[in-house]
């Protein structure tokens, strides 16, 4: 293993951290704030800033270390910024939608007869016991 | 390894495990099933990294394909459970 320069040494090493503690810090308060609504917002912080502080730092090690540039990590980053929002939109609408089943104060469907609507309405009876 | 790096990466396992503890509380307790979704949605994302930090840790490239493996499961898994509370079944 090719021993790098101090000032790569120092870089790999902030980056990682940084991306390490806001890992801890979008953990964290997934585990602290109180609705869901909030908490939905907190895993954000991770793919986005998170990740790309140790994208880049894994991207710098490997460059410099195969003097080459080492630009698979930046696969992941890619691959994180298309499928994080898909999923995190589909999680806020089963809140959205359990949360009306349960009959918590969140704002109506748009239309009675809209697809919130419809599937509010197509859903099994059983759930409406079990959801709380 | 030159000092600095070989301090800092291990801290920064530490920190991920850290962060991997935090978000299994919400897997266990969560009060709504969405909740849990979310967290192992959240779980997945920590381990993607320390996937990342321990391939520069141990100096191979090897480490990069399980980080993107991890990736792709986190993702299909937690779009199959969101869509299967949203809509009591994965495929119409």
């Amino acid at each position: 293993m090719i021993a790098l320069p101090l000032w790569a040494d120092v870089a790999v090493s902030l980056l990682v951290l940084a991306g390490a503690l806001i890992a801890l810090i979008g953990s964290f308060s997934l585990m602290r704030l109180r609705t869901f609504f909030e908490r939905v917002h907190a895993p954000a912080v991770i793919a986005t800033l998170g990740c790309w502080c140790v994208m880049y730092g894994t991207v710098l090690y490997f460059s410099l270390q195969s003097h080459a540039v080492a630009a698979h990590g930046m696969l992941i980053a890619v691959f994180l910024a298309v499928t994080v929002p898909v999923t995190n939109i589909f999680l806020m609408r089963t809140g959205l939608f359990r949360a009306r089943l349960a009959g918590q104060d969140v704002p109506p469907p748009l239309s009675g007869t809209g697809e919130g609507g419809k599937a509010a309405a197509a859903v099994r009876p059983a759930w409406k016991e079990e959801v709380s | 390894m030159n000092p600095v790096l070989s301090y800092a990466l291990p801290a920064a396992l530490v920190i991920l495990v850290l962060a991997m503890g935090c978000t299994l509380v919400p897997v266990l307790r969560g009060p709504t099933a969405q909740d849990r979704v979310l967290a192992l949605d959240c779980l997945a994302l920590n381990g993607m990294l320390l996937m990342l930090v321990l391939g520069i840790h141990q100096g191979s490239s090897n480490y990069f394909e399980a980080a993107l493996l991890i990736a792709l499961l986190g993702f299909v898994s937690s779009m199959a459970m969101a869509k299967f509370l949203l809509r009591g079944e994965i495929i119409e």
